[in-house]
């Protein structure tokens, strides 16, 4: 592998340096590095990231090859500056077990352009009901360390409360998608003024809410961490920060739509905005904002989950939920945290790359950008402004809530292990 | 007036009392020999129903026929959308025939601002009813029925509905009828209490332009027209109330109730009534009550409707009138 010099880059939004990259480390960080043999990267003032790390994809492979593959969901993280993208449970057949699992970090290593970590379903089929083989999935190539339901509620508390405790052998994480299925029956956008009016039926703040609170006072009861799925409510937020200034081990994520979007967009019935969980108000969108920049909530997470056009061109109700991400996520976060000075770009690197990688220990991510560090690195073209056109997208959907909305920000490289799979905006 | 018809909140107040007035003439119509008018002729009209509702259908395609329209009925049970055709190729299917307008009834609400509002189809839209969101002509035709019975048929001619007290009781949250109306007749000019039991509003009704009340007692004075709304008894095994008998005790109209309405009030229901349940046979079968009147003026208020958005500017009543001589 040859050697790159990145010259003039603002690591981490700081002052400009240059960076080495010899192999699939980082050489050396500083001034003035001389290039020798390196091949050159003029970063121009650019903000150079540690590569980011979402703890919350959907690849679809297995089953759902017509919306999303491996190889075309990490080419999409890839272009949005990611070195690891965690891959949810919910595939066809679910990844329940250590073949699925393994089948999935395969593709992943053999495709090369990000690094997939599977998660492992908590209960088998998604269905609430048994425990997978939390430890098979563990012990597995895919060495599972989250385990998730997503899409599905762990509703059952004590089914919950076993995940939590059986996961602490191995260091494990449970990642709850907390949503009270009693409550949400024929649940179709956020409960409150607008669902009112349109007539859809509501999913109260409080199915999301009261399974949280439940699973901070169980995590708390059975010295496990828990962390918190695409958490969208002000109330969330309260529980969380509530349950933080106890200690308990609580990690909560927040996705890109859920701090730009409101649930006004429905008012025009396009299913391009229906997502689990809904969007919700203003009020809920500042709340979280406040939340991610005061550290309440941890990280940054896409929910990425790509669906075929036919599931979305369609009436309201009979739509698929969910929105595409990886490729728009660091753009949401630059307009709606940095250029709002609730974040700088050392935050922008801890929420999206560091704190995820902890969380779901996936090894050599989420670094500091200094020598001898693994070389999975992101340059990003602050200064830029454009239109998000879906047409461009490397993901195989166009799922996007942001078509022709003006958003700054764009990743122009990123390096996983030194290689780069993104080069000048393209994917190699 | 807006190109299609999907929310009773599009209306403006003169778009509502110009339908109200043309509805007016093509109910002229109906008092005369020969019902029909030649105004749509060669237009092609598609009742396009997703959802049963023999009541609505029957009256659209009445009021399509009486202004010559040609009139296709689709329904969903047995064609193509039964094997899985979505909405969109269905529309499409049918405006490729040479469709005019579409009149639309779907379970899901927004159905009709979809097919309005994504460039699917050029045809135009009229909303039959969608979901638990709109149903935009039966605001019409209850506005149309208290105008005539609270100002008059002539007297009404210009009118708005301008401190008129109207009380719908019932299954808000669940109806399109009580959206439709509140909008309409806010926009009218009339004073709008809800009353149901807490479980049936909806929660965000804090903005609608209405009162609420959870005691129909107390309101029932204070109404120049009471409109009761279906309860279905499956709502008891929601736990939305716990009996029907306790249901018909606190929000059902008897006589006893109906006694307490001013006397010129009305009484009125979309249809089809649940007698015992929110209506007893004695108030059913009152003068005081509109249910069958409604029938008829829903079909007036469709010709109205149909006549605006497809007739362009041929005057509706006059030409035929002269035509008939």
């Amino acid at each position: 592998m040859s050697k790159i010099l990145i010259r003039g880059a603002k690591v981490l939004g700081g002052e400009p340096q240059d960076v080495l990259i010899d192999g699939g480390t980082i050489a050396a960080v500083g001034a003035g590095l001389s290039a020798g043999g390196a091949e050159v990267v003029e970063a121009d003032g650019k903000v150079l990231l540690p590569g980011l790390v979402d703890l919350h994809t959907h690849l679809r492979e297995p089953g759902r090859e017509d919306s999303e593959t491996v190889l075309t969901g990490t080419r999409a993280a890839a272009s949005g500056g990611y070195t690891t993208v965690f891959a949810m449970a919910n595939t066809f057949p679910v990844a329940d077990t250590a073949g699925v699992v393994e089948q999935v970090w395969r593709l992943g290593q053999e495709h090369g352009y990000c690094d997939v970590q599977p998660i492992g379903a908590v209960t088998v089929g998604l269905e609430g009901k048994k425990l997978a083989e939390l430890g098979a999935m563990h012990e597995s190539a895919a060495g599972v360390t989250v385990f998730s339901d997503d899409g599905k509620c762990v509703h059952d508390a004590v089914i919950m409360r076993r995940a939590l405790e059986y996961v602490k052998a191995f260091g494990g994480v449970v990642a709850q998608h907390a949503q009270e299925p009693r409550l949400t029956e024929g649940a179709e956008m956020n409960e409150g003024i607008v669902s009112a009016e349109l007539g859809l039926g509501g999913w109260p703040a409080v199915a999301e809410e009261s399974i949280i609170a439940r699973d901070v006072l169980l995590a708390d009861h059975v010295g496990s961490r828990v962390h918190i799925c695409h958490l969208s409510t002000a109330g969330s937020v309260e529980i969380v920060r509530w349950a933080k200034s106890r200690g308990i081990a609580v990690t909560a994520e927040v996705t890109p739509h859920h701090l730009l979007l409101t649930d006004e967009l429905v008012r025009t019935y396009n299913p391009v905005y229906k997502v689990n969980p809904p969007l919700r108000t203003e009020r809920d969108v500042m709340a979280l904002r406040e939340a991610l920049a005061d550290g309440t909530i941890d990280i940054v997470a896409t929910d990425h989950a790509p669906h075929p056009h036919e599931d979305k061109d369609c009436e309201w109700a009979a739509a698929a939920m969910g929105m595409v991400g990886l490729e728009t996520a660091l753009s949401v976060v630059q307009e709606t945290m940095v250029d709002t000075g609730l974040l700088d770009w050392a935050g922008v690197a801890d929420r999206m790359s560091v704190k995820p990688a902890q969380i779901g220990q996936a090894t050599g991510h989420g670094r500091p950008v200094s020598a001898g560090e693994p070389a999975n690195l992101t340059l990003v073209d602050t200064a830029y402004r454009g239109l998000v056109e879906p047409a461009g997208f490397a993901s195989r959907s166009r799922n996007t809530p942001y078509e022709g909305r003006e958003l700054p920000g764009r990743v122009t490289h990123t390096w996983l292990r030194g290689k780069a799979t993104l080069v000048d905006g393209k994917l190699t | 007036m807006q190109r299609h018809l999907i929310s009773a909140a599009d209306l403006t107040r003169d778009d509502a009392v110009l339908i109200l007035d043309t509805a007016e003439e093509m109910a002229r119509v109906a008092d005369r020999p020969i019902k029909k008018l030649p105004t749509l002729r060669g237009r092609t009209i598609v009742n396009l129903f997703f959802e049963d509702s023999t009541r609505t259908r029957i009256s659209f395609e009445a009021a399509e026929k009486r202004l010559s329209a040609d009139v296709i009925n689709f329904t969903a049970k047995g064609s193509s959308v039964s094997k899985g055709e979505s909405l969109k190729d269905t529309a499409q299917t049918l405006e490729a025939m040479g469709v005019d307008a579409v009149v639309i009834r779907h379970g899901a609400s927004g159905a009709p601002y979809r097919l309005a509002n994504s460039g699917w189809i050029d045809a135009v839209v009229v909303n039959a009813g969608d979901g638990t969101h709109q149903h935009p002509t039966q605001a019409l035709l209850d506005a149309f029925t208290m105008r005539r019975r609270l100002i008059g048929p002539d007297a009404g001619l210009g009118q708005d509905l301008d401190g008129k007290r109207i009380t719908l009781v019932g299954d808000v949250l669940h109806s399109r009828v009580a959206r439709s109306n509140v909008d309409l007749l806010h926009t009218l000019g009339a004073e709008v209490t809800l009353v149901a039991p807490p479980t049936l509003l909806p929660v965000g009704i804090e903005t609608w332009p209405c009162e609420v009340s959870y005691d129909l007692d107390s309101t029932l004075p204070k109404s120049d027209a009471v409109m009761m709304l279906r309860v279905q008894r499956e709502r008891m095994n929601a736990a939305f109330f716990p009996t029907e008998r306790e249901y018909s005790r606190r929000y059902g109209l008897d006589g006893d109730r109906m006694a307490r309405m001013p006397e010129h009030a009305i009484v009125m229901h979309p249809g089809p009534m649940v007698r015992g349940m929110e209506i007893t046979a004695e108030v059913a079968d009152s003068d005081r009550c509109t249910v069958v009147e409604q029938v008829a003026n829903g079909v007036s208020i469709r010709m109205a409707v149909l006549y605006l958005l497809l007739g362009g500017n041929e005057p509706a009543v006059t030409h035929p009138r002269t035509e008939e001589k």
